[in-house]
């Protein structure tokens, strides 16, 4: 008996996901084996697809050819380290989602939980595809149904008029972007008419036409992975979604784009130009700064979540520009570290933000609330959800001993040895790009500060709160998975940076792997310990001792009694929950602050309003400065061109007679 | 120069040339009846110049189009279009855009076009009716500018159908025909879209109560 090669095993697993999709469709309406046979099953073939990709790393690659498509256009198909990194993220982090999904789809929300099963299964199938496809052919085809399941599984609740269009802009800017890519596919076939990813490779391209599929897949996996100015969509079509959908498409989604650029950059295009990771460096600071900054003033959880992943994106293209610069300059070491923070990223990244998403989901099922102002104190409610998200939380912010600070710290540990780059004027720029990533991280923990103190602490804002209750069993085993692998990435980064080395080395000739063996599995000094080391477990042991010690001290040494009274009202005869911090209060030192960055509606109260209110309305000024000119332009055009269609057949007729009489005159032989 | 052209194919260019003239009256008719009938005669004509072409190269499937044309352009459709007319009432005066004259010596102006673009092609076939691509073509613009100069949809129609005459002579002068299966298919599409046209005919009737396309320009959205 042959073994099964992992690559036929990933296959098998995405024709399983599409055959639990369709079944599905065998019993639409029929709750409890749509969401408690199916999603479950989905979420094992999860477990297998993670474990797989585990076990194939560092691994040769492996190829297949499968003979479906057109005729004489067979799908090649290839797993390697770079390939297993992301399938590795799906597997996992798609279990935890499934998981949760099999216990949030409730009856009479949306589509029918079949149908959603479908979306939501061909989704996972053909992001699995995107990652195994090695030729264009295969891979636009795995984009598109991708983007197509995506954008149903958005449009779930298509009776509001504001989804539909979140639906509609989403649609719009996936399918630039894939103009982009399929141009950019088309130029790095330099006119041999191989799509064949093999043949991409064997093309020299020059300078000239590389730096333009450069620029074409920044552009068109910029637009899917959310890089400004192509990032509209993003906050629009998250909060739209059913949760497990954002987080998704957040955790998962949102990372075959960064996987796509960096086969594109990497791996197809082997000549690489210094000035593609400034590029690529300045969007992704822009990008992660904007996030940041919009994701503090949003008051929607959701759409706070959808600004955070902007700016997470952000600086894995920072890591990625950073890693750009160093290849470029043949500085194959730092350009392994800040690989290594890229891929680290990613994978931190889509733990967390599906845990946070997840949360929102049980948040919002709990309350039917999105908005934050009408939350809070619900950690007494729902302590389990509370929490886990705590653990998303501080990852998020970057905070040790947890996943999100070990890829922050990476990428600002290869920004630190950036002065040996032997060019004088990035020697100059990048320790302010180092600055502002310092800055976005510091942002970022005040969002989440924001959202995880208006939702879970203090006191409950509406009376309603009070009948807010916990997760299900279901959801509450997806949150703790994610929250396990955040911890663990937290916790293990050499375990983890060892076997995601092999991607590393894949692309750039060169890893850590050498280093870190040295050093042994509790600590991570990725170029020298006399430089810098980080060593979790001490952190998070610390961390621990001193909070329990705290404890035992105050119950213990102090008197111990626990006394509840009221608080200390400031001499204010009426003090309710409303008199807490809200969330525009929150965050109104930033908008004052930043104030040119947006573009802001208020309006105050003046001494003599009889019903006084506050309100502010933020939005982006991308809209004014870049999409409302463009749709005008478009509209001018379209009334332009109106003026054909004058509806006499008599001139339609005369048309294509002048164009027959030109085609006639023009193509004599 | 004429006596190198064997008599067959003097007869084909014969038909082909009738076939232009037919052309040219069906331009000028202003009667919708008439036109129907100088249709007919223009089907009658490619029927007679495939069949010689037929009896010349003993080509087995040009009997056929020579029988399909003849069933199907000669008999069937001028009665469809016959009965149409008598049908849906249709004045007998046919309204042009453009006055006859003009529109008469456009069409001179395209038939020189159409033999000049022809020429290099008729050169590179081999059969013996080759010389009446040329006429071919330019039985095909001159049918367009039928129906771009003409009011009334049924016109158009015949027009359209004119069109379909110098496709096939064409085919015929350059190949010897297409494949019989694909000839089948344009007659039976030739077949029933008059049907449904006509069926329309009756809708746009009952619309604007008329068959004046000018009235269809309320139709575009703005």
């Amino acid at each position: 008996m042959t073994s099964l090669l992992p690559i036929d095993t990933l296959l098998i697993a995405a024709c399983a996901w599409l055959a639990i999709g369709l079944a599905g469709l065998v019993a639409p309406r029929n709750m409890r084996f749509v969401s408690k046979t199916l999603f479950p099953l989905g979420a094992l073939v999860g477990v297998i697809v993670g474990l797989v990709a585990l076990g194939s790393l560092g691994g040769p690659a492996q190829t297949a050819v499968l003979a479906i498509g057109l005729p004489d256009l067979p799908f090649h198909l290839r797993l390697d380290n770079l390939s297993a990194v992301f399938a590795l993220l799906l597997g996992f982090v798609s279990v935890g989602i499934s998981i949760f999904a099999a216990g949030y789809f409730r009856k009479g929300e949306g589509a029918a939980p079949g149908l959603m099963c479908l979306q939501y299964h061909f989704f996972l199938a053909s992001m699995l595809m995107v990652l195994l496809a090695d030729d264009a052919y295969a891979f636009m085809v795995a984009w598109e149904t991708m983007a197509l399941s995506s954008f149903f599984l958005v449009t779930t609740d298509h009776r509001h008029e504001e989804i539909r269009r979140a639906g509609f802009l989403y649609l719009l800017i996936a399918h630039i972007g894939a103009i982009a890519i399929l141009l950019c596919f088309g130029v790095m076939t330099g006119g041999a008419g191989d799509y064949s990813f093999a043949g991409m490779r064997a093309q020299e391209l020059s300078p000239f036409w590389a730096s333009a599929a450069f620029l074409l897949a920044l552009a068109g996996f910029g637009a899917k992975a959310g890089l400004v100015p192509l990032h509209v969509w993003l906050p629009e079509a998250h909060p739209a979604a059913p949760s497990p959908v954002s987080a998704m498409m957040s955790g998962v989604m949102l990372k075959t784009a960064i996987y796509g650029l960096l086969r594109v950059s990497f791996d197809l295009l082997h000549s690489t130009l210094w000035w593609w990771g400034v590029v690529a460096l300045a969007i992704g600071l822009a990008t992660a700064l904007f996030g940041v900054l919009y994701s503090t003033v949003q008051n929607d959880m959701k759409r706070l979540l959808a600004y955070s992943s902007i700016e997470n994106i952000g600086l894995i293209a920072v890591g990625i520009g950073l890693t750009l610069i160093f290849h470029a300059y043949r500085m194959e070491t730092l350009a392994a570290l800040a690989m290594t923070a890229v891929l680290y990223h990613c994978l931190a990244h889509s733990a967390f933000k599906s845990l946070l998403f997840l949360c929102t989901g049980s948040v919002l099922h709990a309350t039917r609330e999105r908005s934050l102002g009408k939350l809070g104190g619900l950690i007494h409610r729902m302590p389990w959800v509370a929490w886990l998200a705590l653990a998303g939380v501080i990852a998020s912010a970057g905070l040790p001993p947890l996943s999100g600070f070990v890829s922050e710290w990476l990428l600002l540990q290869s920004f630190l040895f950036s002065p040996g780059l032997p060019h004088p004027w990035l020697n100059m720029v990048v320790p302010v790009a180092a600055a502002l990533v310092v800055l976005v991280a510091a942002l970022a923990g005040f969002a989440m500060v924001k959202f995880y103190g208006i939702i879970f602490l203090g006191q409950m804002r509406e009376p309603g709160l009070k009948d807010a209750h916990d997760a299900g069993t279901w959801e509450k085993f997806g949150l703790a998975w994610l929250a396990l692998i955040t911890l663990l990435l937290g916790i293990l980064p050499s375990t983890v940076i060892l076997r995601i080395d092999a991607a590393t080395r894949q692309l750039l000739g060169t890893g850590l792997a050498d280093k870190l063996d040295e050093q042994g599995w509790w600590m991570l000094a990725p170029i020298s310990p006399e430089r810098a080391s980080y060593e979790p477990l001490i952190f998070l042991v610390t961390i621990a001792a001193t909070l329990l010690l705290g404890r035992w001290l105050v119950r213990h040494l102090y008197h111990g009694r626990v006394r509840r009274t009221s608080a200390w009202d400031c001499g204010y005869y009426f003090q309710g929950p409303r008199a807490q911090d809200t969330a525009e209060g929150f965050s109104q030192p930033i908008r004052r602050i930043f104030e040119p960055m947006f573009r802001m509606q208020r309006h105050f109260p003046t001494a003599r309003d009889s019903q006084p209110y506050y309100s502010v309305k933020v939005e982006d000024h991308f809209w004014y400065w870049l999409y409302l000119p463009v749709a005008g332009l478009a509209g001018r055009i379209s009334t332009l061109i109106v003026t054909l269609q004058g509806g006499r057949i008599a001139v339609y007729l005369m048309y294509s007679f002048i164009t027959l009489l030109i085609l006639l005159l023009v193509a004599r032989p | 120069m004429s006596a190198s052209i064997p008599f067959s194919a003097q007869l084909i260019n014969l038909f082909a040339a009738v076939i232009l003239l037919l052309a040219f009256a069906m331009l000028a008719q202003r009667r919708l009846p008439q036109l129907i009938n100088l249709f007919a005669l223009q089907g009658g004509a490619l029927c007679l110049a495939t069949l010689v072409a037929a009896v010349t190269t003993g080509q087995v499937h040009l009997y056929y189009s020579a029988g399909l044309t003849l069933a199907l352009k000669v008999l069937l459709l001028p009665w469809i279009l016959h009965r149409l007319v008598r049908q849906l009432k249709v004045k007998g005066e046919v309204e042009a855009l453009i006055n006859i004259p003009t529109t008469m010596l456009v069409g001179i102006v395209l038939v020189m076009v159409a033999f000049n673009v022809a020429l290099p092609i008729s050169e590179l076939s081999h059969t013996i009716t080759r010389g009446t691509l040329g006429i071919a073509l330019a039985v095909v613009m001159l049918a367009f500018l039928m129906m771009i100069t003409r009011q009334k949809a049924i016109t158009q129609v015949v027009g359209f159908l004119s069109m379909e005459n110098g496709l096939f002579l064409a085919a015929t002068s350059a190949t010897y025909g297409m494949p019989m299966v694909v000839e089948l298919g344009i007659a039976l599409d030739v077949l029933i879209g008059v049907i449904i046209l006509g069926v329309f005919f009756f809708q746009i009737r009952d619309q604007f109560d008329s068959l004046d396309i000018r009235h269809m320009e309320r139709l575009k959205d703005n």
